[in-house]
């Protein structure tokens, strides 16, 4: 940090980028010096996706210029990109599950080159930085930290001089997160620019030189992260104070929905088994789930909303029902809602408007009668989600897949809070949902316990598990820990938990 | 653009047909009018198109709320042939002992036949999860040699000098003209009527609600808890029992007896008037009879030009290919890619 050239590595005057509904990027200001860590953040929708998608070719602007060490370039394609020597690694992989580390890569370069001969070029580079990955071996056995390094290690073999990271850490567990952080620091201590977008503000400040935030497609503000507090960054990116509000105690009241000794087996060669669960959610009281996704978080939520009904022992009860051999319906007519991972495709229909979404889940709620579909009772009700939740959307006529993920998350936590369940489980409920959106889940959920709701969240973010949760367990392995009260848990003690499971997939 | 996309297809197949008569040796406008203009140009040709148009658009709605679901039912032919067996054989045997119950009879016994053989692919889909595109298909050929068995056989018409044919209906089951001086039947307004019913089904009922949602987003269903046997019957049920009416109502109207031919391919041709109606009832009427003018003008060519049969059918996979094309192009464009990686692996 001390002295650096003050070469100007990327210089992006004015870019502005417009599409048909929406001005995504308006003038928009960037300059990043070579070795430096630079944090792009801003709300979900606030243009850091498009301005990325310029700076790497897959999208022209409609105004303004790049400036690539000191020249000015107009960047056609990714490829022309990564001969400049800009490097990305994306928010979700994209890797052959079926094919070797090595073979991956080869796919991806520009270069022709063979798996073998490419394997010791991947070892060295995973060498020098701390990355430990073998080329040899076959993606589908990596966990997601392991595949994050190997699209790391993939843009480090074009020696990049600027790397951008799109929002990397979403699925990394506290220590995989520590030792990325370490990769970049040496990258940057080496000269390579890092563009790092994120809106975790506390990585932002332990990790970042200089921030530029971005607010619906505009900069409102610069920042140097580390003499800033949370609050202040918030305030940039949001525009507003954020107000906490913590948990207030509440003794939990009768047990609505429970697991005694539940196994199952898996389905396919990729998935987790669950073995030996028990676990009690009570009326008033949030119990959060931690774990890396991969850990059968998927499997344990699939057998608890019932779309999954595969033999298994033990036994679940609802509300002090068995509901082992019920479906979906069945389910959420006793009081069951579910607010799943995935949006688009299972939580909503994409080509549907949100008022026949609503309907999805709010047949029992006066929506159908006599089989007729109550369109305006529909309707209604989708309003009245869009506005309780700030859902930003054209009308309630709007189709699905028009919203952002934010957006859509809050209108699908919305319809079923609406619905006061007597028990909701929330799957990653603020996954990819900007600070002020997450906020106002977190607060619903809340809202919804003290109403006397039993919520169960199943959640990687920890911090999250620790802002709303009464109760956490950790999932490792298709192996649940006994659920413990908040306050006897540390955000460490959690950490090496989730790890220890990590390692466990990565040695099977 | 979903709109503009059938009408593109019909445009470009009409410069394609085009082009195909003037490479026959056929003065191409004199072929295009022969082909689409002298069909229409008498009253019985008005009454041909309704005729035709009728069980391509019963086949139609049945097969469309299939797919709407992701239920592929491409054995509408077999159900209709069905239909017209059962439809026909109640005509047969049992038309003169029913009196004024005879038309009802037969024709719910066409719509029991028709879902009957369609019942055979849903359940071995939801039982032993085969594919229904398969089974349904293949039943098709069944049918059609169940039928010229019974007519080789036992209800082959003794006076029919050995013509594979059954004897001619009693002239009082079959179904009312519309009007006199042309053939089209009672059927047509049945046809609009159900065609308003599978509207409302499919956009006010939450049974359609649940198939259409099945047939977008499988994983919303299950979310959902909307059960896919459920789908995969109802989709079934329907567009066999729809297929079998068409075939009772063929039977029971122009042909006035069973017979080996008693469909040019309508089950098949509708899988391409369900897609051209953009699987929307209104729409599927429309298609039908766009469908059902491409029949009459391939036989207006034969007669006329001395063109091949095939003509029609040329026509009408035409239609279907330019149909699919503008859909992609709807969504997607072209591009040239500058240079393909090659590996050397």
């Amino acid at each position: 940090m001390t002295d650096r050239p003050a070469v100007a590595r990327l210089i992006l005057r004015g870019i502005t980028k417009r599409y048909p509904t929406i001005l995504a990027n308006d003038g928009v200001d960037l300059a990043v010096t070579a070795g430096e860590i630079h944090a792009l953040m801003g709300e979900n929708g606030a243009g850091k996706s498009t301005l990325m998608k310029i700076v790497y070719g897959v999208t022209r602007p409609d105004a303004g210029s790049i400036e690539w060490e000191g020249s000015k370039v107009t960047i056609h394609s990714p490829a022309q990109a990564r001969r400049l020597g800009i490097g990305m690694v994306f928010q979700h992989f994209a890797l052959f599950e079926t094919l070797t580390v090595a073979e991956n890569i080869v796919l991806a370069l520009d270069e022709r080159l063979t798996p073998a001969a490419l394997a010791p070029r991947i070892r060295t580079v995973a060498e020098r930085y701390g990355l430990p990955i073998d080329p040899q071996r076959l993606v589908h056995s990596m966990s997601v930290g392991e595949r994050q390094r190997v699209e790391i290690v993939r843009c480090l073999l074009q020696s990049p001089k600027l790397l951008i990271m799109d929002e990397p850490t979403s699925v990394l567990t506290p220590q995989a997160v520590r030792q990325l952080f370490d990769t970049l620091r040496r990258l940057a201590a080496e000269g390579t620019s890092i563009l790092y977008i994120s809106h975790k503000l506390e990585e932002i400040r332990s990790l970042c030189d200089n921030a530029t935030v971005l607010r619906a497609g505009r900069v409102s503000g610069t920042a140097r992260p580390r003499e800033q507090d949370n609050a202040g960054l918030a305030r940039l990116m949001v525009g507003n104070d954020l107000e906490d509000r913590p948990l207030q105690p509440r003794e939990a009241g009768e047990v609505r929905l429970e697991l005694k000794d539940f196994s199952m087996a898996a389905r396919d060669p990729f998935g987790t088994a669950l073995r030996h669960i028990n676990l009690e959610v009570r009326s008033g009281e949030i119990v959060g789930i931690a774990g890396v996704s991969g850990n059968g978080q998927k499997e344990l939520l699939a057998a608890l909303s019932g779309e999954s009904i595969a033999s298994h022992a033990g036994s679940i009860s609802l509300c002090g029902r068995r509901i082992d051999a019920f479906g979906a319906a069945q389910r959420r007519a006793l009081g069951l809602g579910f607010v799943p991972e995935e949006r688009l495709g299972r939580g909503a229909v994409p080509g549907m408007s949100l008022a026949e979404n609503t309907l999805l889940t709010g047949s029992h709620a006066g929506m159908v009668r006599h089989g007729v579909v109550q369109r305006s009772v529909a309707r209604a009700s989708a309003r009245a989600t869009i506005t309780a939740f700030k859902v930003k959307c054209g009308s309630e006529q709007s189709a699905a897949e028009r919203l952002s993920g934010g957006n859509l998350q809050k209108f699908i936590m919305g319809r079923e809070i609406r619905l006061a369940p007597q028990v909701l489980l929330a799957a990653q409920p603020t996954w990819g949902v900007d600070v002020g959106a997450a906020q106002l889940i977190h607060r619903a959920l809340i809202d919804l316990r003290d109403s006397g709701s039993a919520v169960l969240v199943v959640s990687e973010e920890l911090d999250e598990l620790f802002t709303i949760c009464d109760r956490i367990a950790v999932l490792t392995a298709g192996r649940l820990s006994a659920a413990r009260p908040r306050s006897q848990l540390t955000v460490e003690a959690v950490g090496l938990l989730m790890a220890g499971a990590a390692q466990e997939c990565a040695n099977a | 653009m979903r709109i503009a996309a059938p009408l593109i297809a019909a445009a470009a197949m009409l410069v394609t047909s085009f082009l195909i008569f003037a490479f026959l040796g056929k003065e191409p406008l004199n072929a295009l009018e022969v082909f689409f203009i002298e069909p229409l140009s008498s009253l019985y040709g008005w009454g041909e198109l309704l005729l035709k148009a009728t069980p391509l658009a019963l086949c139609g709605l049945g097969l469309a709320l299939g797919f709407s679901a992701n239920v592929w039912n491409i054995g509408a032919e077999g159900q209709l042939t069905l239909g017209a067996i059962c439809g026909g054989g109640v005509a047969l045997y049992g038309g003169a002992h029913l009196g004024t119950l005879a038309l009802p009879v037969v024709l719910i016994a066409g719509i029991a036949g028709g879902a009957a053989w369609a019942a055979i692919p849903a359940f071995l889909r939801t039982r032993f999860n085969t594919s229904e595109i398969l089974v349904s298909l293949m039943l098709v050929y069944i049918a059609q040699l169940l039928l010229a068995y019974l007519l080789h056989g036992i209800w082959r018409d003794p006076d029919g000098f050995n013509f594979p044919q059954s004897r001619a209906f009693d002239e009082r089951i079959l179904l009312p003209l519309l009007l006199d001086g042309q053939r089209a039947n009672l059927a047509f307004p049945v046809m609009l009527v159900l065609a308003a019913i599978s509207w409302v089904f499919s956009t006010r009922l939450f049974a359609g609600y649940r198939m259409r949602v099945g047939g977008q987003a499988p994983a919303a269903a299950a979310y959902a808890g909307f059960s896919e046997r459920r789908n995969v019957w109802l989709a079934l049920m329907i567009g066999g029992g729809a297929a079998g009416l068409a075939g009772a109502c063929e039977v029971i109207g122009p042909i006035g007896r069973l017979q080996v031919d008693i469909s040019p391919g309508y089950g098949f041709a509708a899988i391409i008037v369900a897609f051209v109606g953009r699987l929307h009832a209104m729409g599927i009427v429309l298609a039908a009879l766009l469908m059902s003018l491409l029949y009459l003008g391939g036989e207006s060519v034969q007669l006329g030009l001395q063109l091949p049969a095939a003509v029609t059918g040329l026509f009408q996979g035409l239609l279907l290919f330019y149909l699919l094309a503008a859909d992609l192009f709807v969504g997607f464009r072209l591009r040239r890619v500058p240079r393909v990686v090659a590996l050397r692996a």
